[in-house]
């Protein structure tokens, strides 16, 4: 910038900042003439713009390096209107660069404009632009500021900024729209307005809130001025739209980060606003119908609201997770979540088999005792009332609606035609069809929740914003999560710095194998145990179960409990040989119970299997001796059958078979039932009693109990989750033949709820080793499916190989149970239908509708690969440009705080001319401003021009000796509506908004 | 308790419950928690409760951010942060189940903010890490350690490198972290 040519032009200047100095002098003190003071203000910038516009269309010398031309850019943020002023006098400036400035700055009006007409979809980031752009502004007007020089405190200063800035911006617009003279009045009284309002409103709310706030009165004034005129159709669609935008700002209102008080004065605001005009914008019959439709929508959002009301308290336990939740954090309370999900998935499985098999059946089937496989055998019957024997679901309990042979075959039962055997089977189909939906649906949601982060490129920042959870409410447990965090912090510095290695590593692989060799053991141990146990069951079932003890006859499930409770100890004691990282020990322990588990259930099954085939062998001996047992009964008469039992014999007496389908039922029930047992006692042992007594012998202890050896027990998360699921994937393998086993599920969650619910809150501490909830949940739901595939796997086995029993259940007589299908196709659905599926059936249209979807699959497959890579691909590039971006800045800032630096210094010297010129300026400001001019000088020392000989004669001694850098509130070279920050920073700033 | 309650006006309920992520509820059980702090104060019309008797609510009580907390959702010219009913509101709306990310991120950011100059530097985060480790020595961690940790944290989210952590920024990192929505809540 050619400085001497400044200097030609001192004499302007000077009247023109005398002009300003005057005006901020006289009123700057006194609020309530400030808005004359604005008036005045905006008038002289217009003059001055004007002036500018004029100036851009005069032609100048083209003859400036190209150097120079950037850093120009980034100066006519700040010493625009020094600029300015030489360009008037000079003209020599270059014609498109000042073109292009105004058309900046008309771009910025419009912008602004707007910003103005869409206040109520602003976001956060906005308004941190926003706020960025005031600095940006600040900047522009460092100069006028520094003139205000009795001024009492930076807050003032800084809200008479903003307005200012604003009525530039409103005088921008106005050129560039080319608006009539009447508007600025009216605009006019907008901004009295507003400036009363930026007066009053509190202190505490951040400048570009009071901005906002205004900006929204001063539409406010202009659509009533509007209103007030006659309503050309124009104008009517503005209205519409304001009053379009003023619904979506209330909608939107509670997503701002805004304080209540100004929440609700926007509110009221914007509803008076829309209540106002809303009726103004239909005519004649329009009107009512848009005042009716105004209504109900109002009356419907009610509704709506009511209805979330309403749903939120509907949720069953809210209050008790919630209650747990800000006890020991997120992790147990995810727990609890899971355990009400189970619930309900468990509530619909029951309303399917209560709904659509037990009632129809206990209804409109034939009564009980009315044929053999619906009464008590004869045998049983004097002891089939008695507890113990219920207990065990033996005796009535057995031959109920609760197991799969007192069904009937009947066709149809009851006046209603109910088509029981097809229900029975589609009940089955459907418990396992919804299972698998709803837990793959489950596992989506969950997965689209977590968004798919990738943790490696955040993992400090994770670590450090969003490790505490905000829950806790509970001193000890925030203890443990301070410790936890400690750990985390320590653990992550460490695996950052890869300093970690192994001191003896063939030790550790050594333990390692061991330790996996005696987890084999014990899960092979454990397999043998159960197989070895049901098999003597078995030979008890032969004999008689009636001469053998309650332990003989429970020993299967009591082992199988024992077993499930004290592996997972015995794992945790052997992993202990491992020394893993504990977030690996703990998915080496989850997999070890979940072999465990899944182990001891197959057993179970395979064992299960050979009684079945033990149970058909039975089976048909029980034929035989029926036919002769018709026979004695008909005293030979051979040929005759089925319909002359019934009407001679009792059905107790009559012989029957063994029916392992009530036999597979009763045995997973019973299995539930003791599993249940086992839980509930231990928790009453495990955590109730130890609790007590850690608490009440601590006072005639002799260590501290509660510190040391027993303490109290915690709450062991995966555990339970484990517990939980294959509790799950017996009830899906049991259903088909036990149709109360969801029924009893269900009794046993609620009663769950309640007692750990219970017991986490009065004798638990929280764990130490914290589970993260969101990152497990998917894990669980995994297991989930992974057990329910299984336990469909042998129950459709079952099923579709297995001919069921011939004389209970209700598919006796068919040679297979899916038979049922086949029949109904035949007999109460049209032939063609029939025709149809047994085309569809046929392996030739199998195999190609497989196959079709085997391509389906890998094509989805290789699409999502696709998406993956181009999403690595983005990511790539978003990293490339954030490289560029960071060089770019450095360099913006670095020319950015030479200019400002320079802005800085020329209006320093403004000043000082404008002092020489007009009265005597003491001694010291002088040489102040000195200094900043030798600062611009050295920072400059490219420049062509010589700028000391101006200074030097005058005061030689000060300019030499004076240090250019200090420069603080009250000195003139600080800019004081500007916290004070380095200027790089700032430039950078706004420089990353762009 | 039901004298409680219904000194709440109807249609201010409502508005309530327009401008916040709370049901109607949890804002009467919030006035109910709250007017026990006011019962014994002056009856104006919007009373303010001193920071240390909202710091006495067991959901605030192990908190280590419940002072930046009350300062933050603050209006009080003092900044001492005592809280009137609708910055309580406020601030459980904030922290409720249904927020959304942008607004808890917002506030997260300006709790973390300690000298509230609207950037996270390198001071804001050793208090945030001290916060986070608790005032024992033993979970403390060593000068080191923090150095180390501090300079991990600005390398992986001080975007424009300026050696602070910004709004954008901050928004940007926590957006992605699974379990931040999950954690930021407070249920009274």
């Amino acid at each position: 910038m050619p400085r001497d040519k400044l200097v030609t032009s001192e004499s302007d200047v000077s009247i023109e900042v005398n002009a300003e100095n005057e005006d901020d002098h006289t009123d700057s003190n006194d609020t309530g003439r400030e808005v004359t003071r604005r008036r005045k203000t905006r008038e002289r910038r217009e003059r001055e713009n004007k002036r500018k516009a004029k100036n851009g269309g005069s032609k100048g010398v083209p003859g400036h390096d190209i150097k120079e031309r950037p850093e120009r850019e980034h100066r006519r943020g700040k010493g625009e209107k020094r600029k300015n002023k030489e360009k008037e006098k000079t003209g020599i400036e270059e014609d498109d660069e000042e073109v292009d400035r105004d058309h900046r700055r008309a771009k910025g009006g419009k912008r602004k404009d707007k910003e103005e007409e869409k206040t109520g979809i602003e976001e956060d980031n906005e308004e941190m632009d926003k706020e960025s752009q005031n600095q940006k502004k600040k900047g522009k007007h460092g100069k006028v500021k520094k003139l205000l020089k009795d001024e009492k405190d930076t807050r003032n200063h800084k809200r008479q900024e903003t307005s200012k800035t604003e009525v530039e911006i409103n005088t921008n617009q106005k050129k560039v729209k080319k608006k009539q003279e009447d508007e600025p009045q009216q605009r006019d009284k907008g901004h009295t307005k507003r400036k009363v309002k930026a007066e009053t409103s509190s202190e505490s709310s951040d400048l570009s809130d009071v901005e906002e706030l205004t900006e929204e009165e001063e539409e406010d004034e202009e659509e009533v001025g509007i209103v007030v005129g006659a309503l050309t159709p124009e104008e009517l669609e503005k209205l519409k739209e304001a009053v379009d935008d003023r619904k979506k700002l209330v909608s939107t209102l509670r997503v701002k980060p805004w304080s209540m008080m100004k929440k609700l004065q926007t509110l009221k605001e914007s509803q008076e606003f829309v209540e106002k005009y809303e009726g103004a914008l239909g005519k004649g019959r329009g009107r009512k119908l848009y005042a009716y439709k105004v209504m109900m929508s109002k009356k419907w959002m009610k509704f709506l609201r009511d209805f979330e009301n309403f749903k939120t308290a509907c949720i069953p336990w809210e209050m008790k997770i919630k209650d747990i939740e800000s006890h020991f954090g997120s992790s147990v309370a995810s727990y609890f979540i899971f355990l009400r999900w189970m619930y309900g998935v468990n509530i619909i499985l029951f309303g399917l088999t209560f709904g659509l098999v037990m009632v129809p059946e206990a209804l409109m089937g034939r009564p009980y005792g009315s044929i053999p496989r619906k009464t008590v055998p004869r045998a049983e019957e004097t002891n089939a009332m008695d507890f113990a024997v219920l207990w065990d679901f033996g005796g009535f309990a057995k031959y109920s609606v609760l197991f799969y042979g007192y069904y009937n075959n009947q066709r149809t039962v009851g006046w209603l035609k109910f088509r029981m055997p097809l229900s029975y089977f589609l009940v089955g189909v459907g418990t396992v069809g919804y299972s698998y939906m709803v837990v793959i649906r489950r596992m989506a949601r969950n997965a689209n929740e977590q968004g798919g982060g990738d943790d490696t490129s955040f993992n400090f920042s994770w670590k450090t914003f969003t490790s505490w959870d905000y829950l806790i409410g509970n001193s000890e447990t925030a203890d443990n999560k301070f410790a936890s965090i400690t750990t985390i912090f320590k653990e992550a510095i460490v695996e950052e710095q890869e300093s970690r290695k192994d001191d003896n590593i063939h030790l550790t692989r050594f333990l390692r194998v061991l330790a996996n060799f005696l987890v084999l053991c014990c899960l092979a141990g454990s397999g043998y145990l159960i197989y070895y146990v049901v098999r003597r069951s078995q030979k008890f079932t032969l004999a008689g179960l009636e001469n053998y003890g309650w332990w003989e006859r429970n020993e299967v499930n009591m082992v199988m409990s024992l077993l499930g409770m004290f592996c997972p100890m015995l794992f945790d004691v052997i992993s202990s040989l491992e020394n893993y990282h504990p977030r690996v020990a703990l998915q080496w322990q989850l997999g070890r119970i979940f072999a465990l588990f899944l182990g001891n259930l197959y057993t179970f099954i395979i064992a299960l299997m050979d009684e079945i085939n033990l149970k058909r062998k039975e089976e048909e001996i029980v034929k035989l001796n029926m036919t002769m047992w018709q026979a004695s009964l008909y005293n030979g008469t051979l040929g005759v059958n089925t319909t002359a039992p019934s009407i001679t014999a009792d059905p107790a007496d009559v012989p029957r078979g063994p029916c392992w389908e009530t036999m597979v039922g009763q045995e997973f029930v019973r299995l539930i039932i003791s599993d249940t047992m086992t839980t509930y006692v231990t928790l009453l042992i495990g955590d109730f009693f130890r609790a007590l007594i850690v608490r009440f012998l601590n006072y005639c202890w002799c260590w501290d109990l509660e510190a040391g050896f027993p303490s109290y027990s915690e709450f062991d998360v995966s555990g339970n989750v484990l517990g939980l699921i294959f509790n799950q994937g017996m009830i899906w393998m049991g259903a088909f033949y036990a149709p109360c086993l969801p029924a009893l599920n269900v009794l046993r969650l609620h009663v769950s709820m309640y007692l750990q619910c219970w017991a986490v809150m009065c004798c638990n501490v929280p764990q130490e080793r914290v589970f993260k909830a969101s990152g497990s949940n998917n894990f669980y739901m995994a297991m989930l499916l992974v057990i329910l595939f299984l336990s469909t796997l042998p129950a459709i086995y079952t099923i579709v190989t297995i001919p069921p029993s011939f004389d209970c259940g209700p598919f006796s007589g068919k040679s297979r149970m899916i038979d049922v299908i086949q029949e109904t196709l035949e007999t109460d659905f049209p032939a063609w239908i029939g025709k149809v599926f047994s085309y569809v059936s046929n392996p030739g249209l199998i195999l190609p509708f497989l196959l079709l979807m085997v391509l389906a699959i890998y094509y989805l497959h290789s699409i999502s690969k696709t998406y993956k890579q181009f999403n690595l691909d983005l990511k790539k590039k978003l990293q490339t440009q954030n490289e560029e971006n960071k060089k770019k800045n450095k360099r913006a800032a670095l020319k950015a705080a030479n200019d400002l630096e320079e802005a800085r210094n020329a209006s320093s010297q403004l000043q000082l001319e404008q002092q020489s010129n007009n009265n005597a300026s003491s001694r010291d400001d002088r040489s102040l401003d000195n200094s900043d001019a030798t600062t611009y000088q050295r920072e400059n020392g490219h420049s062509t021009y010589p700028t000391k000989n101006r200074y030097g004669p005058s005061d030689p001694h000060r300019y030499t000796n004076r240090p250019p850098v200090p420069r603080g509130p009250g000195m003139p070279g600080y800019l004081p509506g500007l916290p004070h920050q380095p200027a790089s920073k700032l430039a950078r700033r706004t420089n990353l908004q762009d | 308790m039901g004298g409680t309650t219904s000194q709440l006006p109807k249609d201010l309920l409502s508005e309530y419950q327009e401008l916040t992520f709370l049901t109607k509820q949890e804002i009467l059980l919030a006035h109910k928690r709250f007017s026990d702090f006011t019962r014994e104060g002056r009856n104006s019309p919007s009373p303010r409760v001193p920071m240390e008797k909202i710091l006495t609510l067991p959901e605030l009580k192990s908190n280590p951010f419940r002072e930046r907390i009350c300062q933050v959702f603050s209006t009080s010219d003092v900044k001492d942060g005592s809280l009137t009913f609708e910055d309580f509101l406020d601030l459980l709306s904030a922290f409720s189940d249904s927020a959304t990310l942008e607004i808890k991120s917002h506030y997260a950011f300006r709790i973390f903010d300690f000298d509230d100059d609207g950037t996270l530097d390198g001071g804001d985060l050793e208090k945030l890490v001290n916060c986070l480790t608790g005032d024992t020595d033993d979970t403390r961690l060593t000068q080191e350690e923090m150095r180390q940790l501090i300079s991990n944290i600005l390398e992986e989210s001080d975007i424009d490198k300026d050696g602070t952590v910004n709004l954008s920024e901050f928004q940007h990192v926590i957006s992605r972290s699974p379990d931040f929505v999950s954690s930021f809540k407070i249920v009274l």
